[in-house]
């Protein structure tokens, strides 16, 4: 499965996923508090030349990810041209589009491989409440591998369906697709039982 | 243990794959975005505790940049949206589902399973999505539930499936619906 993450390699790929992550969080709370219509001028600006900087492609791709928010700047566009609160109404969309624009650029800029590294250091102190990291790796790997193959027999489904009748697939599709996903998850857990399973080996 | 994980990594798997298998048209025309769909099942077919956790995976991994949601979309993008605080009310919603399909054993499953995902996934996830919308569009709670009240009849369809499809299940894998 291709991650989020942006081909096109850049500067801050090699920055520590953690330092990039906790810098969004703190960019996201100090954006909810400024209520200055210049400075989120400004700070759009700002995130935008940092994307450009990485080169026309990457700034198309950041770009294609903000389309989300249409509706939401439709409805609030339309909201305060109504209400005739422009300058609140334009606070508003700035925040929204840098907020989305920054968390974008985080995910876009970090290899799956160093996210899933945070996730370890993140929920180590979980393992105290008897959470097995082996069993959370293992269940990362699990669904990673297993979305494709549920899709696939999805569209099996869907075409033996179409093979039978003139109507388009109900929701009646659904019931055998969740049998396969129960059936999967049987034959799944009987190779990891098979493989040594979850017991963690005990220091000698 | 094993058998856990893997209908916990399992489940999470469907509501991926719900979000990818080409959209399911119901009787009268209504497309269905189906991931909702599998938050309610993680509930009703897992239970409380083992579809939380499902559901939790499943957030984790589009937040760690896997495009898992309907449409491809996914990274810390998707909780930076204004419809954000939907996925964050996903896990206590299939908390809630799975917590009355546990306790309440006096009706038939198909019944308790629809009422459950209509209490708890409904109910539950747009208390959460419409704080989310208020906070970041500034407006008042009722402003911002009006905005999304087109979404619940589609969503009570879903928690009718949702029964239909877990009394099936219990028919044909009762070793595998936890939550009875």
């Amino acid at each position: 499965m291709i991650s989020l993450s942006s081909p096109v390699k850049t500067r801050a790929h090699d920055w520590p996923a953690g330092a990039k992550l906790a810098g969004l969080c703190a960019a996201t709370i100090v954006l909810f508090f400024i209520e200055n219509l210049a400075l989120h001028a400004a700070i759009l600006v700002v995130v935008a030349g940092v994307y450009l900087s990485a080169g026309a492609l990457f700034f198309k791709a950041g770009l294609r990810q903000l389309r989300v928010l249409w509706p939401f700047v439709a409805i609030v566009a339309i909201w305060h041209i109504w209400t005739d609160e422009m300058q609140q109404g334009a606070v508003i969309l700035l925040r929204l589009v840098s907020a989305l624009a920054l968390a974008n650029l985080v995910t876009m800029t970090t290899r799956l491989s160093d996210m899933i590294d945070v996730v370890q250091v993140l929920t180590r102190p979980l393992a105290k409440l008897g959470l097995n990291p082996v069993a959370l790796d293992m269940a990362i790997a699990l669904v990673i591998r297993l979305t494709p193959v549920l899709a696939q027999k999805g569209g099996q489904l869907t075409q033996a369906w179409r093979a039978r009748s003139q109507h388009k697939p109900s929701w009646r599709i659904l019931l055998p697709f969740t049998v396969l996903a129960l059936d999967d998850a049987d034959h799944v857990a009987e190779a990891l039982r098979a493989r040594g399973g979850f017991t963690p080996l005990k220091d000698p | 243990m094993e058998k856990n994980i893997a209908l916990i990594a399992l489940f999470a798997a469907v509501i991926a794959a719900l979000g990818l298998i080409p959209k399911i048209t119901l009787g009268f025309g209504v497309p269905i975005t189906a991931q909702t769909l599998g938050v309610m099942l993680c509930g009703t077919v897992l239970g409380a505790r083992r579809g939380t956790l499902s559901v939790l995976l499943f957030l984790l991994l589009v937040a760690i940049g896997l495009p898992l949601l309907s449409g491809g979309r996914g990274g810390l993008g998707a909780f930076a949206t204004p419809s954000a605080g939907f996925l964050l009310g996903w896990p206590v919603g299939a908390f809630v589902t799975g917590l009355i399909v546990e306790k309440w054993r006096a009706a038939p499953l198909g019944l308790v399973a629809t009422v459950a995902s209509v209490i708890g996934s409904i109910l539950v996830i747009y208390v959460f999505g419409i704080a989310g919308l208020a906070i970041a569009l500034d407006k008042s709670l009722p402003e911002a539930a009006l905005l999304v009240l087109a979404f619940v009849p589609g969503d009570v369809v879903k928690a009718v499936i949702a029964g239909l499809l877990t009394a099936a299940l219990f028919k044909a894998r009762p070793a595998s619906v936890l939550s009875r």
